[in-house]
């Protein structure tokens, strides 16, 4: 494949947050969030990145942002390594990476109009002034199927469902090449989830765009990606391609995680094998050696306690953690 | 000053048999919740009334009992497990203490008689190493067994009826699916009937005998699970099962949206179907009545005025079939 179809590469990414504790405030231990992680999200696709809370998926995407200072590893984007990258570079780069938040209620500054939030990074990173302001934002707002003249309203006068579609204009607004969705349905409502779930695909296509999409519900992420990234406490565990993914899982985990996940029609769920994974998550302060995974595993041998596997390539894009595979 | 009235729930019925599963489904503020704490008398007054209706359960008018009867039934004989474990166990006492109190109080056991049930019905939910876990703390629990000490305790009287608001819908699938095969075996095992209150479709198809649609605080549809599923008859239950992406099927088949907002209910028309601004199946009818709850089938109700399955066949909408 050549490289330059490929927009965002992280390579062998470390995320830890200290734990502080006692008068002197010390470094007592790290929560170890991201723990050498490596992938990549092509031009124009959408990367699906799943797991259970705690396992690094939002994380992940605010170091792709870079938002944080990350421990290790490299974060790519059209070839250039954006933690080398300082001041108005990084100004630049930011232009073109923008975040969809989760809470529509939270991410959303009361006091200011929806023109205003939208209209912001606009003004921020010169986007566009006077006339061209005031016909993108009536652009933005119609893009994302709110009125333009909505925009005196103030957040508190939305539903969810139209915050929601507040944030992604904002997003919008600055004309980005990659958009990190970090649980942006998840808030919402069934009926209203479809609505921007189908939104966010249809400016995809419309804009060419290049989303990670992270979330917790597999039925969605598997829905709107092209491959899917299943995580488990800070480390990779399968990546394939969404059709694949329900067919031919290869980890144990996503196994078990599609298992979990009932499917809304009672005679094709009866049918299903089940698979109930025991215990807890455990703390990603103190991760169990070896596969993360192997306290919970029921394909567990000895090796898997010992020794930790690589993320490998098994053919066709499905790359997969795993001793037992 | 107020508004106006808010029904938050209006007009719902719905029966349950002893040792049946009933999901109560619906979106945020479609009364689901409120209708079940109308059981367990838990509406807060004011500003909530009860204002018409009855609730019958083994025969008897909860709403006509005093207070004192009430309190017997509530934790004893109907039991209720809410969404957020963490803020429904009392942080200052160990997990013995909550777990004894209700044994004390409903089953007259002593102190040492109550800890020790309390141990054997933390093992009944399978929390590990629970001699240990008996005198920790409700924030040295995971989410997950927090629920689990919940069902525990909703469980320990032995109640008739189990409501679950919203069980796991702020815990992890694989532990989520742990939760709900607990809850499923021990209905089986002490024939306990049990309503869940969920928006989640796929957990209503796994685990539910029959299903109550709730739409704007009104039941659109009623009838056994396989029975919705396959043949939904009323348009805003089409429209949710056609709305949900589904991990089985292929990822080129379109969400069918329901366009529009769930609607604001003190504005709501009292004399037309509460679907109505957002149901692309409305007909001239529509506009002039109210419909009223059809027999669809057996055990199966709905209140619509048009036959969808003319019209769904020929659009492809019904999910249920491919």
């Amino acid at each position: 494949m050549a490289s330059d179809d490929i927009l965002i590469r992280v390579e062998d990414l470390v995320m830890h947050f200290p734990i502080l504790a006692g008068v002197l405030r010390r470094k007592v231990a790290d929560v170890k969030a991201v723990d050498g992680i490596s992938f990549y999200v092509k031009r124009g696709e959408t990367l699906g990145l799943v797991g259970e809370s705690g396992c690094g998926k939002t994380t992940t995407g605010r170091c792709v942002l870079g938002l944080y200072d990350i421990t290790g590893g490299k974060v790519f984007f059209e070839g250039t390594d954006i933690t080398k990258v300082t001041g108005k570079g990084r100004r630049a780069l930011r232009r073109n990476m923008q975040l969809v938040f989760q809470d529509p209620y939270a991410s959303l500054d009361p006091r200011m109009t929806a023109g205003d939030i939208i209209g912001e990074p606009m003004l921020v990173h010169q986007v566009a002034a006077g006339n061209a302001y005031r016909e993108q934002l009536a652009e933005l707002f119609t893009m994302v199927g709110l009125e333009p003249r909505m925009s005196i309203r103030y957040p508190h006068e939305f539903s969810g469902g139209q915050r929601q579609r507040i944030g992604i204009a904002r997003a919008l607004a600055v004309r980005p090449k990659f958009i990190v969705c970090d649980e942006p349905v998840s808030a919402l409502d069934v009926s209203i989830q479809a609505q921007v779930i189908m939104l966010l695909m249809k400016l995809r296509q419309e804009l060419g765009l290049t989303y990670l999409f992270v979330a917790h519900d597999l039925s969605v992420v598997r829905f709107i990606s092209d491959r899917v990234a299943v995580m488990y406490l800070g480390k990779m565990a399968e990546i394939t391609r969404s059709d694949e993914l329900y067919d031919n899982p290869l980890h144990p985990y996503t196994q078990a995680l599609l298992s979990a996940v009932p499917i809304p029609d009672p005679v094709v769920d009866r049918q299903r094998k089940r698979i109930l994974l025991y215990g807890d998550v455990p703390s990603p302060v103190n991760p169990p050696s070896g596969c993360h995974f192997n306290p919970r595993c029921r394909m567990a041998i000895d090796i898997c306690k010992e020794q930790e596997p690589e993320l490998r390539d098994v053919g066709g894009e499905h790359w997969v953690a795993c001793h037992r595979v | 000053m107020a508004e106006g009235e808010l029904r938050a729930v209006d007009g719902l019925s719905y029966y349950l048999r002893k040792g049946e599963s009933l999901a109560i489904v619906g979106e945020s503020a479609c009364g689901k919740s409120v209708s079940a704490m109308s059981v367990m008398r838990l509406i807060p007054y004011p500003p909530g009334i009860i204002v018409g209706g009855e609730i019958i359960f083994k025969g008897q008018n909860l709403l006509k009992i005093s207070e004192e009867e009430m309190r017997h039934i509530r934790g004893g004989q109907i039991a209720m497990i809410f969404q957020e474990p963490s803020t429904s166990l009392n942080p200052v006492l160990t997990i013995s203490r909550q777990l004894g109190e209700s044994l004390e109080l409903h089953r007259g056991l002593d102190k040492s008689a109550a800890t020790a049930e309390a141990l054997n019905l933390l093992k009944l939910v399978g929390i590990p190493d629970a001699e240990k876990r008996l005198n920790d703390y409700p924030h040295q629990f995971s989410g997950g067994m927090q629920q689990r000490v919940m069902i525990a305790m909703a469980l320990s009287c032995n109640p008739a009826l189990l409501i679950a608001d919203e069980p796991t819908t702020s815990i992890d699938v694989t532990v989520q699916a742990q939760l709900l095969e607990l809850i499923d075996k021990l209905r089986s095992q002490f024939g306990t009937a049990i309503i869940i209150i969920t928006h989640n479709l796929g957990i209503v198809a796994r685990y539910v005998d029959r299903v109550v649609v709730m739409y704007a605080g009104q039941l659109m549809e009623t009838g056994p699970t396989d029975v919705i599923y396959a043949e939904p008859r009323h348009p805003y239950t089409i429209g949710l099962l056609a709305s949900v992406p589904r991990l089985d099927l292929p990822r080129s088949r379109k969400l069918s949206v329901i366009e529009g907002l769930p609607p604001n209910l003190i504005r709501l028309a009292k004399d037309r179907c509460a679907f109505l601004p957002r149901c692309k199946y409305a007909i001239g009818r529509c506009n002039e009545e109210k419909p009223v709850l059809e027999k669809a089938g057996e055990e199966h109700y709905f209140a619509c005025f048009v036959d969808v399955r003319k019209q769904s066949e020929s659009e492809g909408l019904t999910s249920g079939k491919r």
